[in-house]
């Protein structure tokens, strides 16, 4: 009993984004919608966005910037500072997603404009015309 | 069709919740991530590029191609943006829109936006120029720099934006931030460094090698800023617009 107590706690960070990738998946796959779609795309990469995040964290460690000691020497201690690498990919990650967004937003239009819905089965309704 | 999606998810969650026993746990100062690469990092990183910010030194410097590139992908997103939704005037003239034209003076919401823009826009400055000591960098300024003339437009009307930042400006940024991150590479390149090795910048700028890192981070952190400020606003143009540019939102 108490080591699944243990699973469960020691991995919270898993669990969260596990929930929000299968509400984006669900919504990806499910919906009709494709502005419901691009919905549930965001929230998945949002999801692997917080899963990869999660990883740079580390107990007893502080933001990764080099405090200065009182004789003005850098302290260079690894075990003091979070994890750098996952806050550079996910930093990234995020400006490219808004950008991917506008790419998917743009289509969105696009369809709109030529087929007047964004409802999938109403599309290939109008494509079978 | 739902069910069956339902039940497919959930299979597919019991599989990953298997995969999660072989995870570490969370905050675990042994995890393979925090053991490997990252003490490397933490402990070399000032010594090397002279800059506190790890995460600053990671992004420009040490993964300087992958930041590079990134930097390529927000500038081909605004480009396609731009392909897939321009219009001729002929092919717009066949369209019969009648997009409401909003009126009246909004005296409220136009006075606060003139309070928050400058302060915005100076915020944004000083986080991509501070980004070397304090959380930022050239991705986050530009954001919030791009945020202020949206704020703008959508306070105004994008009008008003684009008589102040013409399209075309827009364009010679979004294109411009890139170019001078590939031309610090190149420069490098040319005086004997690997591309994006800033070291080699230490002869043009005067000082030492590790200083030029550091310089070299701030110069690949301007060009992503103006990048990713003006993309923020041409995604913005043409999606609130639908490629016209017409009175927008």
């Amino acid at each position: 009993m108490d080591e699944i107590f243990h699973f469960i706690i020691g991995k919270y960070n898993y669990w969260a984004s596990l929930v929000l990738l299968f509400i984006g998946l669900y919504g990806m796959i499910a919906k009709n919608n494709l502005m419901k779609k691009i919905i549930g795309m965001v929230i998945f990469q949002t999801a692997i966005l917080l899963f990869f995040v999660s990883i740079g964290a580390k107990r007893g460690a502080t933001v990764p910037i080099i405090e200065f000691g009182p004789d003005k020497l850098p302290l260079l201690d690894a075990t003091a500072y979070a994890n750098p690498l996952p806050h550079v990919l996910i930093l990234t990650a995020i400006v490219v997603g808004v950008a991917t967004l506008g790419v998917a937003l743009a289509i969105l239009q696009k369809i709109q404009r030529v087929h007047g819905t964004i409802e999938e089965d109403e599309i290939l309704e109008d494509q079978r015309r | 069709m739902k069910r069956l999606t339902l039940v497919i998810l959930a299979i597919c969650a019991l599989i990953m919740l298997a995969a999660a026993v072989d995870l570490p746990n969370w905050a675990d100062p042994s995890s393979p991530a925090s053991t490997h690469l990252s003490p490397d990092f933490l402990e070399q990183g000032y010594g090397e590029t002279a800059t506190p910010n790890i995460v600053t030194v990671v992004l420009a410097d040490y993964r300087s191609y992958d930041t590079m590139f990134e930097a390529v992908v927000v500038f081909a997103a605004a480009l396609i943006v731009l392909v897939v939704l321009r219009r001729t005037p002929r092919q717009r003239s066949k369209m019969v829109q009648h997009r409401p034209v909003r009126e009246g003076r909004d005296t409220v919401l136009r006075g606060a936006a003139q309070l928050i823009i400058p302060v915005m826009q100076i915020f944004a400055l000083y986080v991509v120029g501070h980004g070397h000591y304090s959380p930022g960098g050239g991705f986050q300024g530009g954001v919030i720099f791009g945020a202020s003339f949206i704020l703008l437009a959508l306070c105004y009307n994008l009008q008003f934006t684009i008589d102040r930042f013409k399209e075309q400006a827009v364009l010679f940024c979004v294109a411009g931030g890139v170019l001078l991150y590939a031309g610090v590479g190149a420069i490098c390149l040319a005086m004997g460094w690997n591309f994006l090795g800033y070291a080699g910048l230490a002869g043009i700028l005067g000082v030492s090698e590790v200083m030029a890192r550091s310089h070299g981070i701030l110069l690949v952190e301007v060009g992503v800023g103006i990048t990713v400020f003006s993309v923020m606003m041409s995604l913005y143009y043409d999606l609130a617009s639908g490629g016209d540019l017409d009175e927008g939102l």
